[in-house]
């Protein structure tokens, strides 16, 4: 028996991509297993520790928990996405470097996509509105204190660039 | 002058690729490969009466499915027994893939190879296996009873009872004017990366070469496992570790059935091929750490000073023994922490159960070493009513009393013996962290507002550093760029940047020109491994030495070159000069120089041309020389090197739901010297916040027929942020271990090791009433409330 397969088009980072799919794949391993953008992380695949976080059409979606057919039309952003235009790091990237946001380096990306939805919709968030804006993803290294730093820096950062802009 | 970068908090070169998702893990390597499933055992204790593979055959995409039918020689042997111990008597280990018994839930039982992982898990789907169920051993007290047995052949269920002393601890307690015995016991929890366990292998018949990527803490451990289980020469097979995604312990064990029926199905079927472990699987089929139960004597003086101590305590080392008893030995002797008691004896039983196999998880049994220590300390101060820290501070070994020997043999078959540490000096930095001093204050400020508050103290030593070695190579290229390797692998310990920081002001290079390798064979085949808070004091000594040697023959050319004295060289940012003078040679240059070519290749090579060096008399490498301007070294310690530490936590109990709020959590911490303070301070955070987890939040809850309940991260409590404390105050001691180059200790696993002790000693402050029993949930506490009700009415 053949397993029937799916011609998809999935918009990730701003690239369109063609894809052949069976209805069960995961959009995460679609992403990182078919497009072989490896950033995005799986780390329980029942959508509790949030490595696996993209934003689809802006908004912060588990990738383990949604199919790659269903994503089909929207527009996804991955970790791969996050860099400046230059290619000089994202605000929130760069914040996780300045506050040692990380240490292995598994859950960051979800934790990157997560805040960068975050600022976007609360540019200038307290500590306490920091901590909420990540209260959905699972680290299991850093005991979150620096994530927290590294959400009010990231903010930061991009209130600074968008002053500049 | 370049600044020196041992000691300065320099931002992470590995973060560049890790925040823009180009890290590459196990699981990203190898895109073209098959990938592999396991048929696992859903029965804790059953005998394989039957195994019908069948209708595997005709599910499209399948290429291999193996049962221990299928596996020869070395493979089809029980895995090995990595680390024996004359009193594991009765040491057991699993096979590969299950022969005739299954003893838990998880035991890996067929081996299916197919397109993708959704094929392969089909495939086991179809997999029949027919099973005659036997009783399961569940938990210590049914170990200990042994009603019935995990392995037939092992009485009692016991595989190893040892035993230790220093002096005659019964007749120090019969002797002593008080005297109390505790019970305690701690639950089981596990490491929990947030990447599993994964492999990959190619194997290249052009070379006739085996190449393996594999999310471990040992690359070479599993090299050497490899080659003995497939036959190969150790010269046939690579292990490169590549980023990994955390390991806290879980990845020091190996060879996992994963690491070798991978390599094995990628050699056979001339394909690479992947495993790659998902969430399940990791609660099942990896290893967990913790569970173990105590019973105390102790008999103490007026001032609380301990004379006699006696523990006997029993740990689960689950359904098989590869790793030894490395953990409950680490119990056994690190439980004494700070003290010097006047005698001490200690004996434990390590015991089977039909459950996932114990291994060392972060803080590897001293978290229950100090949980007994420190409960004891508290309940000497409760009984003779005086201050717990004082009673501590009465039984510190003193700063002059230093190297100390504690009287016992460590893990690693050395003396028990400190090399340094300020214990008092340290008590003195914690109180003041917590404001020890006005707690009562604090409390009565809250107990005017209804609320209930504790204070609680957790002091630790930890020996770091272990051997019996590392080793580490530098070279220095002709564009002057320094490549560094180390045999360690890291699972996120910032150890390219620490190493570089090392690098950098050993050699007089720029911090940027460095680049560390680790867990690569192929760069460095002689190493050990991560565990043990061990990589800064091994590697980080290795690589300094590795640097120094270079640094010599660098020199050495350079003077040749410069027609000058050694002596009167310095290497500032990568330039080799004459102290005071213009005259200088690049480190690329001397690079050239070192390495007598026949031809030139670039600018570097024409550039060197200008200088003479080298005796026209001799050999163009001369009998005691070598080309190229490299160096390598080997670092290995006599013995450990013992880090110190003491936490404090303030909680609020609830006075209606018994919910346990952290309002205060404070770190004082002695690694020696630090290397990089940020990483050293991300180290302590991580840890406290496992800490937290093991305290209130994490345990496995198995059935009573073996099943564990909680296989997810749904329902196993792992801290998000909103569990940890708000704020972590550390401040740091730093008293240099005479034992390494650097003065430093290690740092990796400190701040788990108190967590349960600092916890239960404030939740018993503020409910004054006996907490001996981690982790404890509300309802926990809640029902202890009720079976104490007088003392609970008492606080009130």
């Amino acid at each position: 028996m053949t397993e029937q397969t799916h011609e998809i088009r999935l918009s990730v980072n701003g690239v369109e991509h063609e894809a052949a799919v069976p209805a069960r794949r995961l959009l995460s391993d679609a992403l990182r297993h078919d497009l072989g953008l490896t950033g995005t992380h799986v780390g329980c695949e029942h959508g509790v520790c949030g490595a696996c976080t993209v934003l689809v059409d802006g908004q912060p979606m588990r990738s383990c928990l949604m199919f790659a057919v269903s994503a089909a039309g929207h527009e996804i952003t991955t970790v791969e996405g996050l860099a400046r235009p230059d290619g000089e790091l994202g605000p929130v990237q760069q914040a996780f470097r300045e506050c040692h946001g990380l240490q292995c380096g598994f859950c960051t990306p979800g934790f990157l996509t997560t805040i960068t939805a975050g600022i976007a919709e609360n540019p200038d968030p307290t500590e306490d509105e920091a901590r909420d804006m990540v209260a959905g993803n699972l680290c299991r290294c850093t005991g979150y204190q620096n994530i927290v730093k590294a959400v009010c820096r990231a903010a930061e950062i991009a209130r600074e660039s968008e002053a500049v802009r | 002058m370049t600044t020196k970068m041992m000691g300065a908090k320099v931002q992470r070169v590995e973060d560049d690729r890790l925040v823009r998702g180009t890290g590459r893990y196990v699981d990203d390597v190898a895109p073209d490969a098959l990938h592999a499933a396991v048929l696992r055992s859903p029965h804790a204790h059953a005998r394989i009466v039957s195994i019908d593979v069948d209708a595997v055959l005709d599910v499209e995409g399948v290429h291999a499915v193996w049962t221990h039918e299928d596996l020869e020689g070395a493979m089809a042997e029980p895995l090995p027994l990595l680390i024996p111990h004359p009193t594991l008597t009765h040491g057991r280990t699993q096979y590969a893939l299950a022969k005739d018994e299954v003893n838990h839930v998880g035991e890996a039982i067929a081996f299916v190879v197919a397109d993708d992982r959704y094929v392969a898990e089909d495939a086991l789907a179809r997999i029949v296996v027919e099973y005659e169920l036997l009783p399961a051993v569940v938990g210590i007290e049914a170990a200990r009873t042994a009603t019935h047995l995990v392995h037939d052949d092992v009485p009692g269920n016991v595989a190893a009872r040892m035993e230790q002393s220093n002096g005659d601890a019964a007749a120090a307690i019969a002797a002593a004017p008080h005297t109390l015995s505790l019970d305690l016991k701690i639950e089981r929890s596990a490491c929990m990366p947030m990447e599993g366990r994964g492999t990959v292998a190619r194997w290249d018949p052009d070379q006739n070469r085996l190449q393996v990527w594999t999310s471990t803490q040992t690359s070479t451990g599993v090299r050497a496992a490899v080659a003995a289980k497939l036959g190969l020469d150790l010269g046939q097979v690579d292990v490169i570790t590549p980023d990994v995604g955390g390991g806290f312990g879980v990845k020091i064990v190996h060879p996992w059935p994963e690491e070798l029926l991978v390599p094995l199905a990628a050699q056979r079927l001339g394909r690479a091929v992947k495993f790659t472990e998902d969430r399940r699987e990791h609660f099942i089929s990896s290893a967990h750490e913790r569970a173990q139960m105590h019973h105390v004597e102790v008999g103490f003086d007026d001032e609380g000073r301990v004379l006699g101590l006696d523990v006997r305590f029993w740990h689960d080392h689950g359904a098989y023994t590869p790793y030894g008893l490395i953990v409950p030995i680490i119990t056994s002797t690190q439980l004494l922490g700070p003290y010097k008691p006047g005698a001490y004896h200690v004996q434990f039983d390590s015991l089977y159960t039909n459950t996932v196999i114990v291994t060392p998880y972060r803080g590897a049994g001293r978290p229950q070493g100090c949980f007994v220590m420190e409960r004891t300390m508290d309940a000497i101060a409760a009984e003779l009513g005086k201050d717990r820290a004082d009673v501590r501070a009465v039984n510190f070994i003193q700063p002059d009393e230093f190297p100390y020997d504690q009287g016992l043999i460590f893990q690693d078959g050395r003396e028990l013996k400190y090399d340094s540490g300020d214990y008092p000096a340290m008590l003195a930095k914690i109180k003041e962290l917590v404001d020890w001093d006005h707690f009562e204050d604090f409390r009565a400020a809250k107990a005017a507002e209804g609320k209930r508050v504790g204070l609680g103290l957790a002091c630790y030593v930890e020996g770091t550093g272990v051997g019996p070695y590392e080793g580490a190579h530098v070279h220095i290229e002709t564009s002057g760029k320094v490549k560094v390797a180390t045999g360690l692998t890291s699972q996120g310990q910032g150890h390219q940047t620490a190493f570089a920081q090392i690098v950098a002001d050993e050699l007089g290079v720029r911090f940027e020109d460095v680049e560390i390798t680790t867990g690569d064979t192929r760069r460095m085949p002689y190493a050990v491994g991560t565990f043990a808070s061990r990589a800064a004091v091994m590697s980080g000594s290795a690589i300094h030495l590795a640097a120094k040697r270079t640094k010599e023959k660098a020199l050495r050319i350079a003077a040749d070159a410069l027609e000058a004295d050694v002596d009167d060289l310095e290497i500032v940012d990568g330039v080799v000069s004459v102290k005071g003078t213009d005259s200088s040679i690049p480190l690329g240059t001397v690079a050239v120089l070192s390495n007598p070519l026949r031809y030139a290749f670039d600018e570097a090579s024409k550039a060197a041309t200008q200088f003479n060096v080298g005796d026209p008399t001799k050999p163009p490498v001369a009998e005691d020389d070598e080309p190229g301007l490299e160096g390598k070294d080997f670092y290995s310690p006599p013995r450990s090197t013992f880090a110190s530490g003491m936490h404090a936590v303030i909680v609020e109990t609830d006075v209606e739901t018994a919910e346990i709020r952290i309002l205060k959590y404070a770190v004082v911490h002695d690694c020696g010297h630090l290397i990089n303070p940020m990483i050293v301070e991300g180290q302590i955070h991580g840890g406290v916040a496992q800490g937290v987890g093991g305290a209130l939040y994490e345990r496995m809850a198995y059935d009573e027929s073996g099943q564990l309940l909680n296989a997810s991260f749904m329902d196993f409590l792992m801290p998000y942020v909103t569990e940890v404390p708000a704020s972590i105050e550390i401040d740091h001691l730093e008293t240099p271990s005479p034992l390494n180059p650097l003065g430093i200790k290690g740092a990796g696993e400190a701040g788990v090791i108190p967590g349960s002790a600092a916890f239960a000693a404030a939740i018993e402050d503020a409910e004054r009433l006996p907490i001996t029993a981690m982790p404890i949930s509300p309802s926990e506490l809640f029902a202890l409330r009720a079976t104490h009700a007088p003392h609970a009415q008492e606080s009130k």
